[in-house]
């Protein structure tokens, strides 16, 4: 059964085909079927297969599917395989059940769009990469995966083309997830030309032997990737793609900018943890750069109005989060929290679609208020989801952060700080765009007595997506954690270094802190933005200039325009007025008319007359004679 | 018993002869005939050779020749006739529609 | 010997006549001579089949072609009548002299390397030489050569066509 892994594959990759040739032919009904059933499919694959793996004695829970030899010169081969595993088969789960919402969602909310059926090739295009990425069994063809999803992203925030902020948005996601890639693919070659194999399996055994903990070259490849992963992850100082991708179709963002592709920088480190155990020096690094970005992010979305972007800054801080994670070697709290951000992100996204469905477009949260008598299905899951953001105790967010938190803090103290007060302002936000929007009164009245609550095919994923935002949390219950043992196979080096000193007290006292702190920020958000209404604009002018500063998002883009953009651009310039046009266009042109001048006078030698070639043809024989005679 | 070699020479001297046809007749249907002498020439010597090496492959090649000589001439005079009735003449240097 | 030489002089007597004569006509019928000539210098190697073939292909297929076309064509009237009129031995005679110096060139050249080279004694097997019969062609010819031998006649049938097809009167 575990051989059939690739009908994974085959399923979105039918889809993709089917849709992309005879889209329009077969009519929105059938593609609305297809496309969704299609990744249903692919998800009913992934749970027999996790059924199967976990019934499996936890030794031989790794498997690898050889498909075929995807290509051999001299002694670099590279098999296409896939490696199933706890780890990819938890993430083939959460791409393909999330995925498949979201299709469905997607069926009305694109329902009106011109170009339906491209929209849904491109989404089966992305889940068939993403499960590439996932559920490769070697750095190279989880490399066409990554370039897979990174084009599927491309493509999907460009969709409305016609606006140019979405081409924008989308050009610039894909040059900035380039230079990340760059990133991936030297760490490839480092690993290629020290290990000789880029099999997981291969390279994690070999790993320890030819390079040992804080070799040169470990160190370059950890590196590399955490560059590849800053780019695909939008941490910092590759963040800046992320909120313009919100240009897309909302269940764009939901699926591909919050549940999952954003996610693969955490799953390659977590792939790669054998390696990242040898570097410690790069995990910190990825703690720290995902901490900065967690609390970076989070101010952000503190000042934001419009309710993708906020979410979209929290999604950045979010992933830093699973970067702490990470970093600190806790890769099972890591994946755990992608798991449940999968789920109540992916919740918020699509809630934030349905009331912007609702609104006809409009996503000020300044402009809403007292949505949720109009909207009480999105409402409510839009309730839950803020709360599993926030870590509202008992809900799953509250769970996957504590373990983070809790692992940061035996990591080291200003690591968890800085979480928390991040958590802090996390729960700050989400609730502020709760009361904003849904509660309260509303703040225009033109625009609320038009809203509505969104069709069912739009409200059922919320529904269920919001079940899952509140029961996935308790798959990781401190100490009763079904995810860590369930991972441990995948993690076998990682667990003993960093949760074998399980300490149950610390974990609880956290378990509390962190809860009351969420329960603070809620609460902080009720007084400011539903009581006391004038807290906000008051702080705002107490804090002056750093005002400012968040508003602006740190000039962060302003400050890449400045060192990066307009150099390059200033550069380019010159090189296509002076060089391209001066020496190469010279070049090219001299070469074609040296040619051309070549030709007229050859040109002579055509004279027609068939009695001169007879004889260039006698005088050729007889030179070969002479030839022959003479040797 | 007459050698070989002779044979050889004589196929040698017939070919040229075609070849200085070829070259110095204008007239289209001499050429063609002179293009048909060298073609002769050739096979004379494969039989020849046939006949030193008692090899009977050689005798098979002037065959194969011969066939693919009936079908150019079928060819070539077609194409000569239709020349004619285009151009209206038979002067080799009247055609020269390959100019560059 | 004496045959040979005979022979070999009707040859290349023809021979030089075809390329001299005036009148396309009688360059066909020295053809046919030359032809004829070939047949019996075959008979002198050995192979009589081939011989036949000669006379048959050649002398009756070919040759007739060339005179039916000649007839076709207005028999007498296209001769090389422009070779004369026109002033080519200022405009191509360097061309004709090349030509002929090369010819010349060739003809000592093949003749120098045949007179003095040795040709390799090395002998085929007399049996199945078969003295050039019909039985030793066909015998090869059916089984070593199968497929050239089909291919030649999907030739024949090609050149057929385009025979046709080029000598249609135009529509």
């Amino acid at each position: 059964m575990l051989d059939y892994a690739w009908l994974m594959l085959v399923f979105p990759a039918l889809g993709a085909l089917i849709i992309s040739l005879f889209g329009t032919r077969l009519g929105r009904r059938v593609v609305g079927f297809l496309a969704p059933a299609m990744v249903f499919l692919s998800f009913a694959v992934a749970v027999a297969l996790a059924i199967q793996l976990f019934s499996l004695p936890h030794e031989e829970q790794s498997h690898s599917v050889l498909l075929w030899q995807w290509m051999a010169a001299g002694n670099f081969s590279v098999d296409a395989g896939l490696l199933i595993d706890p780890l990819s088969i938890v993430m083939a789960l959460v791409v393909t059940g999330v995925g498949f919402l979201i299709h469905v969602y997607s069926t009305g909310y694109m329902h009106d769009d011109p170009r339906f059926p491209r929209f849904f090739a491109y989404l089966n295009l992305f889940i068939l990469m993403m499960l590439t990425l996932v559920l490769a069994d070697n750095y190279l063809l989880m490399f066409v995966g990554w370039e897979g999803v990174g084009l599927a992203s491309y493509l999907l925030i460009g969709f409305w083309f016609e606006k140019p902020s979405a081409a924008d948005a989308g050009k610039k996601a894909f040059i900035v997830n380039r230079i990340g890639d760059f990133g991936l693919l030297l760490a490839i070659m480092v690993i290629w030309t020290g290990l000789g194999s880029l099999r997981f399996t291969e390279v994690f055994e070999a790993a320890p032997e030819v390079w040992g903990v804080g070799n040169i070259a470990v160190m370059t490849a950890t590196m590399l990737m955490l560059l590849a992963a800053t780019g695909k992850s939008a941490q910092i100082p590759l963040y800046v793609w992320l909120p313009d991708a919100m240009e897309g179709p909302t269940p764009v963002s939901a699926l591909i900018h919050a549940a999952t592709m954003v996610t693969a920088g955490v799953y390659m480190i977590a792939r790669s943890a054998p390696l990242f155990d040898l570097a410690p020096t790069t995990g910190n690094w990825v703690a720290w750069i995902g901490v900065a970005t967690a609390l970076i992010a989070g101010t952000i979305a503190l000042t934001q109005t419009d309710m993708k972007r906020i979410l979209a800054y929290s999604t950045v801080s979010q992933l830093g989060f699973m970067f702490v994670a990470v970093g600190v070697g806790a890769y099972a709290a890591g994946i755990f929290h992608l798991i449940t951000h999968a789920f109540f992100k992916a919740l918020l996204f699509l809630g934030a679609g349905s009331v912007m469905h609702g609104l006809h477009g409009e996503l000020d949260i300044r402009k809403m208020g007292n949505l949720r008598a109009k909207m009480p299905i999105t409402h409510w899951t839009f309730f839950i989801g803020a709360g599993a953001l926030a870590g509202v105790p008992l809900l799953s967010g509250f769970f996957s952060k504590d373990a983070i938190l809790y692992n940061a803090f035996n990591y080291s103290i200003p690591l968890w700080a800085i979480g928390a007060v991040t958590a802090f302002i996390t729960a700050v936000y989400s609730f502020r765009m709760v009361f904003m929007a849904f509660w309260g009164k509303e703040r225009d009245a033109k625009l609320w007595s038009h809203a509505h609550e969104s069709p069912r095919v739009m409200t059922i994923p919320l529904i269920l997506l919001a079940v899952g935002a509140l029961l996935t949390g308790y798959l990781g219950l401190p100490s009763l954690s079904l995810i860590d043992p369930a991972l441990e196979p995948a993690f076998e080096a990682a667990a003993g270094a960093s949760e074998g000193h399980a300490n149950l007290t610390l974990e609880l006292i956290l378990l509390v802190v962190s809860g009351l702190i969420a329960l603070a920020g809620v609460f902080l958000a009720y007084r400011a933005f539903l009581v006391n209404k004038d807290l906000p604009a008051r702080v705002r002018a107490a804090l002056g200039p750093v005002t400012k500063l968040v508003d602006n998002k740190y000039y962060v883009d302003e400050l890449y325009n400045m060192i990066i953009v307009n150099p390059l651009r200033s550069f380019g310039g010159w090189l296509a007025a002076t060089f391209d046009k001066g020496g190469i266009d010279g070049a090219v042109n001299g070469l074609a008319g040296v040619t051309g001048w070549l030709g007229t006078q050859v040109r002579r030698l055509q004279t027609g007359m068939v009695g001169l070639y007879a004889l260039a043809m006698l005088f050729g024989a007889v030179a070969l004679l002479a030839w022959l005679a003479i040797r | 018993m007459v050698p070989t070699s002779y044979f050889l020479v004589l196929s040698a001297v017939l070919f040229v002869i075609g070849a200085l046809g070829v070259l110095l007749r204008r007239n289209v249907l001499i050429i063609f005939m002179s293009v048909e002498m060298m073609l002769n020439a050739v096979n004379l010597t494969f039989a020849a050779l046939a006949y030193h090496f008692l090899q009977i492959h050689g005798q098979i090649f002037v065959l194969m020749v011969m066939v693919v000589a009936a079908a150019e001439v079928a060819v070539g005079l077609a194409i000569v006739m239709s020349v004619i009735r285009h151009k209206d003449t038979t002067n080799i240097e009247d055609v020269n529609l390959l100019k560059g | 010997m004496v045959l040979f030489v005979v022979f070999a002089l009707i040859a290349i007597v023809a021979a030089v006549g075809v390329i001299i004569s005036r009148r396309p006509i009688y360059s066909a019928l020295f053809l046919l001579l030359n032809f004829a000539s070939l047949a019996a210098l075959y008979i002198m190697l050995q192979a009589q089949f081939l011989a036949a073939v000669q006379v048959i292909v050649y002398g009756g297929a070919i040759v007739v072609l060339f005179l039916f076309v000649v007839m076709l064509l207005g028999g007498g009237e296209l001769n090389d009548i422009r070779d004369t009129n026109r002033p080519f031995l200022q405009r191509f005679g360097w061309q004709r002299f090349v030509a002929v110096g090369l010819g010349v060139l060739m003809v000592a050249g093949l003749g120098y390397g045949l007179v003095t080279g040795e040709l390799s004694a090395v002998q085929g097997d007399p049996a199945a030489f078969g003295q050039g019969s019909v039985q030793a062609i066909g015998s090869v010819l059916y089984t070593d050569y199968l497929l050239p031998f089909e291919l030649a006649s999907v030739l024949l049938l090609v050149g057929m066509i385009g025979a046709v097809v080029l000598a249609r009167p135009p529509e």
